[in-house]
């Protein structure tokens, strides 16, 4: 009971950070707008592109969802490294209440917050001449919840080895550049070379952007289960490690 | 209990620095209990090993029956702890963080609302508390943290340095209420600090700490008695000479020196200011400056490790 209390308690206070910080939400919304009508429109004039109905600027739609929830979910769960450094971390670690309980509310307050920005983009769908419905609607909230969750675990994993905001630019352009640029968000992951086809099929946010593209524009690489299916694992794998991480590291972060 | 915390032989290393060494302490439950020592004396780690936020490398301790290595989630639901640096969220309210805090502690929800209004009470925040933490004097942050600390009524509530880097008008009010709070509360308040002022205010019990090592360990009261001296500190222009000839008066106690002073301690100082100047004058040795001090917890510490808090520990 207490622990569950716990994990509402570490859930609660991210999503009020969320809120009030306000030109994160703002910008949340405004970047992935850019992304579709500047870049969208841009590079869709100057290329033919034939793979969906809408043309590019649709096509990358579902892409700058899942580029969204992870940039704010692997970020957020970095940001670990901030209430580190101001000591707040330490106010948690202390309290009488288990590692994975902190780990897991973490998680769940970030994966709302990423779900809010996923949300509110799939209300802008008309912006690319889409028709959004209730099913498309939900179904979408589904894998944006999950992907995010795991989203969230990495960051969380990522910061549990960091000291210093210092490493950020690292963490920028090793982890999540790589993710994004090679989720297929904003290229089709067919006909590739081969070394580029392996390292996006070694991507998790791959499956998730093709889950996405799956419900929402109904055309995939894959079946929309076993993208589910993998992004599930995914998700598992990377909330518990870090659960555990936390547990075996808990001297280190306080 | 009549101890609430006992520590045996406890040991902190990082690599081949010892911060603390074998230290013994038992801290009477319901006191006020101060650790005393300069800066990089192991004040902090040794209260992070009994909160358990450091393990220790040898020795045990215990706080509230609970081993802190064995027990360390009783340990934690038996303690508040105010950490030296602020532990705040900006973005958060007074409130959020007090309620935040229960919650977290496992406050019985039935008794939450009670226990804020308590708390609130104490800390005077008022209509403050419903606005966010960054609009908050650095007063109203400490007074924040130690009321959070309070909120699930620990056994024991550890303040690192409470006072540091406050004005003098708001660590008045900070030693006030921690002194209301040990008289109406059933808690041991086991702190640290560097101010001998403060720990001679508020302190049931002092150790004195020093490099990792306990020193001596009584009431302050006792420990300025032990001195069984007031303090007559001297500036002369033949320092070395004047040293050994003072040593053979009847009256001095001890005589040293420190820091290009000499101090001398001796019983019932008032009378004997004349003497010593006179004595000086009949062996030529000029007296550029003479005063007397009744002892202080600084004359302790000077006594024990030959030399000042302020000059630091390493």
């Amino acid at each position: 009971m207490t622990e569950l209390e716990g994990i509402y308690t570490i859930w609660l206070r991210e999503n009020k950070r969320f809120v009030r910080y306000r030109s994160r939400i703002l910008t949340s919304v405004v970047t992935p707008l850019l992304w579709l009508l500047i870049f969208g429109t841009g590079l869709g004039s100057a290329v033919r592109f034939g793979g969906v109905v809408g043309g590019y600027k649709t096509f990358i739609y579902p892409g700058i969802i899942g580029q969204t929830i992870l940039f704010t979910a692997v970020f957020s769960g970095v940001s670990v490294i901030i209430d580190r450094q101001y000591g707040f971390l330490k106010e948690i670690l202390v309290a009488p209440i288990s590692r994975p309980a902190i780990v897991f509310g973490k998680a769940l307050g970030i994966s709302t917050t990423a779900l809010i920005q996923g949300l509110i983009l799939l209300l802008l769908s008309f912006v690319v001449g889409i028709q959004m419905t209730i099913e498309i609607f939900l179904q979408s909230a589904v894998v944006i919840l999950l992907i995010s969750l795991g989203l969230a675990g990495l960051g969380l994993l990522i910061a549990s080895f960091t000291d210093s905001m210092e490493g950020f630019n690292l963490i920028l352009s090793f982890i999540v550049l790589p993710i994004f640029l090679l989720s297929g968000a904003l290229f089709p992951v067919t006909n590739l070379p081969s070394w580029l086809q392996i390292a996006v099929y070694l991507d998790p946010l791959t499956y998730g952007v093709d889950a996405l593209r799956a419900i929402i524009l109904k055309t995939s690489v894959l079946p929309l289960y076993l993208s589910v299916a993998i992004v599930s694992l995914f998700t598992i794998l990377m909330v518990l490690t870090s659960a555990f991480i936390f547990s075996r590291r808990e001297q280190e972060l306080m | 209990m009549e101890y609430i915390i006992e520590t045996k032989d406890i040991t902190k290393k990082f690599d081949d620095f010892t911060a603390v060494d074998s230290v013994n302490l038992k801290i009477p439950t319901n006191s006020v209990y101060g650790v005393l020592g300069p800066n990089g004396a192991g004040k902090t780690t040794l209260i992070s090993m009994l909160c358990t936020i450091l393990r220790p490398t040898h020795g045990s301790a215990t706080v509230n029956g609970y081993d802190i290595v064995k027990n360390p989630k009783e340990v934690r639901a038996s303690i508040g702890i105010v950490f030296q640096s602020r532990a705040l969220d900006d973005i958060l309210t007074g409130r959020e963080h007090l309620e935040m805090h229960a919650a977290l502690y496992g406050v019985p929800k039935d008794l939450r609302e009670k226990r804020l209004e308590e708390v609130l009470d104490l800390i005077a925040l008022g209509s403050k508390v419903d606005e966010f933490v960054k609009t908050y004097s650095g007063g109203m942050k400490r007074r924040l943290e130690i009321g959070r600390g309070l909120i699930h009524h620990p056994k024991v509530l550890f303040l690192d340095e409470p006072t540091l880097g406050l004005d003098p008008q708001t660590r008045e009010s900070i030693w006030e209420y921690i002194q209301r709070l040990n008289q109406e509360e059933e808690v041991t308040v086991l702190m640290t600090t560097h101010y001998m002022e403060e720990a001679d205010k508020l302190c049931d019990e002092v150790a004195i700490i020093n490099q990792g090592n306990i020193i001596t360990a009584d009431s302050p009261s006792n420990l300025k008695r032990e001195l069984k001296a007031d303090t007559i500190t001297i500036r002369v222009d033949k320092a070395e000479e004047f040293l050994e000839r003072a040593k053979s008066l009847a009256f001095v106690k001890d005589i040293f020196e420190a820091d290009s002073e000499i101090k001398i301690m001796v019983e019932r100082g008032d009378y004997l200011v004349p003497e010593i100047v006179n004595f000086a004058n009949q062996h030529n040795i000029f007296v550029n400056s003479i005063e007397l001090e009744h002892p202080n917890l600084e004359d302790v510490f000077l006594k024990y490790t030959g030399r000042t808090i302020g000059e630091g520990g390493r």
